[in-house]
């Protein structure tokens, strides 16, 4: 028997997440530093996922089965293609900068109370975070997708209820009431889309006898397994309907702006850059591998939402007064992206979809991160109670500017590559829908910079004169992650040519060819 | 396809089939196979000679000795049966034709006689309410006698005195619970039904604090299920009138319509539809009473809320394992013929269940309501396994059984630990911010209910998915959906109870967490280690329910 990889690197972080529950209580500054290792650990063995991938074998490799529970026809089963290879390679890039940059994010305010720690709860639960998005980028077998998918929202659920700006503009009351709202509603609204899942998870088990994806893949590819019409769309809606809560698409994105506002910085790039990450992931994995035809039946509902999507939710941030609320709401816009890219059904767009969500994964966790810091220093969260900050603040200034570029995608930056390739291949196909989309593109334009424009330029606010510009562990967070926007926007040959042969694959799960470019004929 | 096919899926023909009523034979009793309950019987029988004889000081001791080692040794000679294959390839029927002893029956009296275990070191915990006159008390009334405000209750309390009663008590339930399940006729159905009965109406009036309230409860129990008996009774006897038999099979073939010999005194009812009809709706009307399905759910946010919280948690668990194993086994064994009749009806009856159950915990403001709020939505979780009508619906009801019934003895027994000056603080605005005073304790409890929500890998999810597989596989698809629907709803108010415990201010004037001895904690223990391991690696335990899955006949 070979090495078990991938369980290694799943299961490291969630080992880490013990370990780092158990320091005790008076021993902060060392649960902090277990997990930072712990996490700089697992990116080593994803370094290794992606060292050990060969773009050109199997659609599935570094394999691992198990029997686990035969009575439910459940197996332990694990395989990474290049789509999951990025997505795992992303995840455990972002978690060592979170856990760097939530430092003092959970130190208790007072100290006194010895059975209460915070602090390395904190850090476990991003790290048992980590643990069950990775297995389930891993996961083949869909029920044990499944029990990931749904297990993570609890440690999401007291990162984001439990933890809150240190300042708050409406003090610590509101702040916590509105903060429980927030969990609240984030498992709510998750939990159910989950459940609705779950009824469809059993009705493909009833259907197809197993919950191997790949056994189901090549059974509905031979024609051994015939599904109804009507029970393949009942079973892709049910799907769909959670991984779409997950991602999150109008009109089930309102958890988001409220999860990522109360939470901390940190926490709120968890949740959009990592975890949501697996909702689109699933898309692409479960929804058009085990339902190609109902995907296709979808289509056009699913980009109309989209486009929706990118449009409401660039409108929406245009008009945000919060920085964090705002950052979601273009989040939001930008998951339009990725959902148009994956249903557009054509390989640039499907690529340009997967590239999509690590470089959106890099550039929000950039511009949170900042903004992050830019909130603790201040108190507010309040875009008016910010100004001049570039002249106090060079450094974290122009940071940000970067991480506000990619957002809008700026060409040279990383996001760019991926827009575009989406854009495109949305366009070949659906010429309408793919230039409404581009409006996206300028509302992006106009929040991010009106947002710069009214923090970081103009006459400094007295609050603002005495702000320190990025101290060493901050620009040790921002530093690198700045630079792979930079050169992922000019050299994104790696991320494509690992993901490109899976796309290609799912490509013909749907029968799809891209469509032939029109060329007038010669006279 | 012909009736009798179709039962050969979860019924195989009996060992030794029992004869027909007729000559007075002299009585041939397997008592290796009946020595579970016999075993329980004789100890409860000690136990109350016990009551009378052993001085007061040692009574404690003595109780607690004679029960513990009753339940095990009543275990092991259930686990000695299985091994021995009387719940598979020699399942019969024992004592005369009153007895079943097959897969289902042995697996659900494992079960029940593990959480009487657990349940009975709830009963004796002595270190949670304060010492008395040099005495540690438990939570049960210092005199049951005594007027509630009484002078001599109050003597009674100074004096320091204990209720050891309750073990017999709890024995005498424990051997009905055994019974019920495996009553292969209908006498000793409704026989095995008051013995587990009139013990826990007993039990629940002897709360040691708000005795008032725990006396209404024993009477409201006690009286709606007097109400239920007579129901089940009146039922049996329009059976009897309709089949001539009071057995399970024969009642079963007259159904079928291939009894072999008619009863000539019987003749001219024998066949009625309507006792058919009426009879069966009668019959099982009384056994939803006891698993608490709506509509017959009315007694049990009250009863849960007065009775003592060791009791109601043992309640809560056995009962419920005890009730389901006996509907299952009527529904299963007697009336299959009856099927496209009762299923119907079941589905309305599960699908109000569910979706009550759940909506009307969200507005419960004491954490008892809310947890028999949520036994009721369970129930209804339940059901949708019973209606699936296959050999994995049985499995996935007992595997769901086995699930549930620890988490509900351990989320009991954490209530039992929260504690202000009033005894138990079991009104939910007091349990804020509990998660930042005893992080351990919620942190316990909040696993028992995202078990109850049915969160992957916990023991809920794996017989939430067993239930709603046979339930779907077996047809019943609009159930699953509409069970995934109230589990949403369900979910929200256990989220609420996390929220309140770990996200809520602690109050000034909050309750406290009680440090209880090793029996509770072993308790909890217990329900902890199980709700992991059947979340986690449920595979060893769906075998043993799967290979339970056959009913003898």
């Amino acid at each position: 028997m070979s090495f078990p990889l991938l369980t290694v690197t799943a299961a490291l972080p969630a080992v880490g997440a013990i370990a780092t529950a158990a320091v005790p209580a008076a021993r902060r500054t060392v649960a902090k530093w277990l997990a930072l290792l712990v996490s700089l650990a697992t990116l080593a063995l994803a370094v290794t996922v992606l060292v050990r991938f060969d773009p050109g074998g199997d659609r599935y490799q570094l394999t691992e089965s198990h029997s686990w529970i035969a009575d439910f026809g459940v197996r332990y089963e694990l395989g990474v293609d290049g789509i999951a290879v990025a997505l795992i390679a992303l995840t455990a890039l972002l978690i060592p900068f979170i856990i760097l940059a939530g430092w003092h994010d959970a130190d208790p305010l007072e100290t006194g109370s010895s059975r209460w720690r915070p602090t390395q709860g904190f850090f476990a639960l991003i790290l048992a975070v980590e643990a069950m998005v990775i297995i389930s980028f891993e996961a083949t077998d869909v029920f044990l997708f499944y029990i990931f998918f749904e297990a993570m929202l609890i440690p999401l659920y007291f990162l984001i209820g439990g933890f809150g700006d240190r300042a708050h503009q409406h003090g610590e009351k509101t702040a916590a009431t509105q903060r429980s709202y927030a969990a609240v509603k984030f498992l709510l609204y998750n939990l159910a889309g989950g459940l609705i899942m779950l009824a469809a998870v059993i009705g493909l088990y009833v259907v197809a006898g197993s919950f191997s994806l790949t056994e189901i893949a090549q059974a509905r590819a031979s024609g051994e397994l015939d599904m109804a019409t009507s029970t393949e769309r009942w079973l892709f809606l049910g799907f769909f309907f959670a991984f779409a809560v997950k991602a999150p698409l109008f009109p089930l994105h309102t958890w988001l702006p409220n999860a990522m506002g109360e939470s901390t910085a940190p926490v709120a790039v968890l949740i959009t850059a990592v975890v949501d990450k697996v909702g689109t992931f699933a898309m692409l994995r479960f929804c058009l591998q085990l339902f190609p035809e109902a995907s296709k039946w979808a289509t056009p509902v699913v980009l109309v939402l989209a486009v929706v999507s990118i449009i409401y939710g660039a409108l929406l941030a245009v008009g945000q007064r919060d920085i964090k609320r705002l950052i979601a709401y273009a989040s939001i816009s930008h998951f339009g992206f990725i959902i148009m890219g994956i249903f557009a059904m054509t390989s640039q767009g499907q690529s340009g979809a997967t590239l999509y969500m690590v470089n959106h994964g890099i550039s929000t966790a950039v511009l949170m991160l900042i903004a992050g810091f830019l909130i603790s220093r201040r108190g507010s969260r309040l875009i008016a109670d910010f100004g001049g900050v570039q002249k106090v603040a060079p450094v974290l200034a122009g940071t940000f500017l970067i991480g506000g570029l990619a957002t809008l995608s700026l060409p040279g930056l990383a996001p760019f590559v991926s827009e575009f390739l989406v854009l495109v291949g949305t366009f070949t196909r659906y010429p309408v829908i793919g230039i409404i989309a581009t409006l996206g593109i300028v509302l992006a334009a106009l929040y991010t910079l009106v947002l710069y424009q009214r923090t970081m330029t103009g006459p400094v606010k007295p609050e603002v004169s005495a702000m320190p510009d990025l101290r060493v562990r901050e620009l040790v967070v921002v530093a690198p992650l700045v630079a792979l926007l930079i050169f992922l926007g000019v050299f994104p040959k790696p991320v494509t040519d690992i993901v490109n042969p899976a796309v290609e694959q799912t490509m013909s799960d749907v029968h799809k060819k891209d469509p032939q470019p029109e060329v007038e004929a010669a006279k | 396809m012909s009736a009798t096919a179709v039962h050969s899926l979860w019924t195989t023909a009996a060992a030794t089939a029992a004869d027909p009523i007729g000559k007075i034979d002299a009585p041939k009793i397997e008592y290796g196979q009946l020595a579970p309950t016999l075993i329980i019987i004789g100890a409860a029988v000690l136990g109350i000679l016990a009551e009378a004889f052993v001085p007061r000081r040692s009574r404690y001791y003595a109780q607690m000795f004679l029960s513990v080692v009753a339940l095990i040794a009543a275990f092991a000679a259930v686990v000695a049966l299985a091994a021995g294959g009387h719940g598979t390839t020699k399942a019969g029927i024992a004592a005369m034709g009153a007895i079943a002893v097959d897969g289902p029956a042995l697996f659900l009296q494992g079960t029940i006689l593990l959480v009487a275990l657990v349940g009975l070191f709830t009963f004796a915990e002595r270190r949670l309410d304060p010492e008395a006159h040099g005495n540690r008390v438990d939570s049960f009334a210092a005199q049951a006698a005594a007027v509630p405000g009484s002078e001599s209750e109050q003597r009674a309390v100074k004096a320091g005195f204990t209720t050891t009663e309750v073990f017999p008590l709890l024995l005498f339930a424990v051997a009905g619970m055994l019974v019920f399940p495996a009553a292969n006729d209908l006498l000793t159905l409704f026989v095995a039904l008051e013995v587990l009965s009139l013990p826990l109406y007993l039990l629940c009036a002897l709360a040691r604090r708000k005795r008032l309230m725990s006396q209404e409860a024993a009477v409201k129990y006690f009286l709606l299920g007097a109400f239920a008996s007579a129901f089940t009774l009146f039922g049996i006897a329009l059976l009897y009138g309709y089949a001539g038999s009071m057995s399970y099979g024969t009642i079963a073939q007259v159904v079928d319509g291939t009894v072999p010999e008619v009863t000539p005194a019987l003749a001219g009812t024998m066949g009625n539809d309507a006792l058919l009809l009426v009879g069966s709706a009668l019959l099982v009307m009384g056994l939803l009473f006891k698993v608490g399905a709506v509509p017959f759910h009315m007694w049990t946010p009250d009863v849960y809320q007065g009775a003592p919280t060791p009791v109601t948690g043992f309640m809560a668990a056995a009962t419920k394992v005890a009730a389901f194993g006996a509907l299952l086994r009527i529904l299963y064994v007697v009336l299959p013929g009856l099927r496209w009749d009762w299923r119907p009806v079941m589905w309305g009856v599960a699908i109000v269940t569910m979706l009550a159950g759940a909506i009307v915990a969200i507005t419960q403001t004491d954490i008892k309501r809310l947890l028999a709020y949520s036994s009721i939505a369970h129930a209804g979780f339940i059901l949708a396994g019973v209606i699936a009508t296959t050999p994995e619906g049985i499995s996935s009801v007992l595997f769901y059984l086995a699930a549930y019934s620890f988490v509900t003895i351990g989320a009991f027994a954490v209530v039992t630990l929260v504690r202000d000056a009033g005894g138990e603080a079991t009104h939910l605005s007091k349990w804020a911010g509990l998660g930042r005073r005893s992080p351990l304790v919620a942190a316990v409890f909040a696993v028992f209910l995202l078990a109850f929500a049915g969160i992957p890998l916990t023991s809920g999810f794996s017989g939430k998915f067993a239930v709603f597989k046979a339930a779907a596989e077996g047809g019943a698809a609009p159930l699953v959906v509409i069970g995934v629907i109230s589990s949403a709803i369900a979910a929200f108010f256990y989220i609420r109870v996390i929220v309140l415990m770990f996200f809520s201010e602690p109050r000034p004037e909050g309750p406290t967490v009680a440090v209880p001895s090793p029996l509770t904690m072993t308790a909890i223990g217990v329900g902890v280690a199980v709700t992991v391991v059947l979340g986690v690696a449920p595979q060893y335990f769906l075998d043993l329910a799967g290979q339970a899955g056959v009913f003898v006949r």
